[in-house]
């Protein structure tokens, strides 16, 4: 019988968990990366009213925003005038033709039925300019509107 | 003296730090979805005749600039309003509307298909009263069809929709479309606005 000889201290050797910290650092940044949150820098204040019969908004990609307030503090010399804004500047009534044709551009052909327009409109605003908003859109036939309102009792909008 | 050779940091923790992170932001980050009221606008159409409605059949909601409701020329209060709109709707005055509720006055509306609902606003109307007041009547249509489909389904309109978008319900979609349609049918949504 073969004598076999006693190993020396029979633990495994230590896996090195100093590359660890990479792979999760990865996996951190990779999300980062991905996680989407672009959202307009709003130049208007935008205050939205409280509604309670809301559906929600989703596939995000197919939506298209349109703001709409006053001005807030840092754009005062634009007036105190509500006004309308698309993508990061502000516009015109005239100007969301040329936006939903852009945004319908953008987009794949077999989409642009689904496309939803979504009015942010502070809740000082006047109906004025909705109004205008809206007729511009029936223009372009984008019918399918939303407006976007935060949760709430509609008795807490004063 | 003798440079001695710096101590190596353990590293082993740095992990757990990173997944620490990573959990937190997991966990902190809120992807909101816009929710709102889904309306539809009218489209362009050049020299439709309007359609011969009767005046009973019409229910008038008038917003003023300062935001004053007035509903089949009388001053109303908001919170009137819900329950205004669903006693016109219901209302059932031909007869032909075997499941309406209501107290079938002959001077209210005939029956739900015919009764419309007409907003009218003023430029200078604010938004949020705008917003009230169509919360109010999409409020007094859900109201409406919850009822009905409590009577019919035993589970109201609001959570079949709910069902409906939900992609892990196990039941039958087909079915359940057809039945949110036969309510959306046996109260359709009839809603002008007033151009102005």
């Amino acid at each position: 019988m073969a004598k076999f000889k006693k190993k020396q201290g029979g633990e495994m050797p230590a896996i090195s968990t100093a590359s660890l910290p990479d792979i999760v650092f990865m996996l951190l940044f990779f999300f980062m990366v991905a996680t989407v949150m672009r959202q307009n820098t709003l130049k208007i204040e935008n205050n939205l009213p409280f509604a309670d019969q809301v559906e929600k908004l989703d596939k995000k990609d197919l939506v298209m925003y349109i703001y709409a307030g006053k001005p807030s503090a840092n754009y005062r010399n634009y007036g105190t005038e509500t006004r309308i804004q698309l993508n990061d500047d502000f516009a015109d009534v005239n100007d969301i033709a040329a936006f939903i044709a852009a945004e319908r551009a953008s987009k794949r052909e077999e989409l642009i039925p689904f496309l939803t327009t979504a009015l942010k409109v502070d809740k000082d605003a006047n109906m004025g300019l909705i109004g205008d908003i809206k007729q511009e859109l029936r223009k372009v036939n984008a019918l399918k509107i939303n407006y976007t309102t935060k949760k709430g009792s509609v008795m807490d909008n004063n | 003296m003798a440079k001695r050779a710096a101590p190596e940091v353990n590293a082993g923790s740095m992990a757990d730090i990173a997944f620490l992170l990573l959990i937190f932001f997991l966990v902190t980050t809120t992807i909101e979805t816009d929710s709102g009221l889904n309306r539809k606008l009218p489209p362009i159409e050049d020299n439709v005749e309007p359609p011969i409605i009767k005046q009973k059949n019409i229910f008038t909601v008038l917003l003023n600039g300062k935001d004053q409701l007035l509903v089949e020329d009388e001053i109303m209060e908001l919170k009137d309003l819900r329950q205004a709109a669903t006693e016109f709707l219901d209302n059932g005055g031909d007869g032909t509307c075997g499941y309406c509720n209501g107290k079938k006055d002959p001077e209210s509306s005939d029956n739900p298909d015919k009764a419309v609902i007409s907003l009218k606003n003023e430029r200078e109307t604010s938004y949020k009263a705008y917003i009230a007041v169509q919360n109010e009547l999409v409020a007094a249509y859900n109201d409406l069809r919850n009822i009905r489909a409590q009577g019919l389904y035993g589970k109201s309109f609001v959570e079949m929709e709910a069902n409906l978008n939900d992609v892990n319900w196990p039941g039958d979609k087909t079915k359940l479309k057809a039945d949110l349609e036969k309510i959306k049918i046996e109260y359709p949504q009839k809603l002008s606005e007033v151009q102005n």
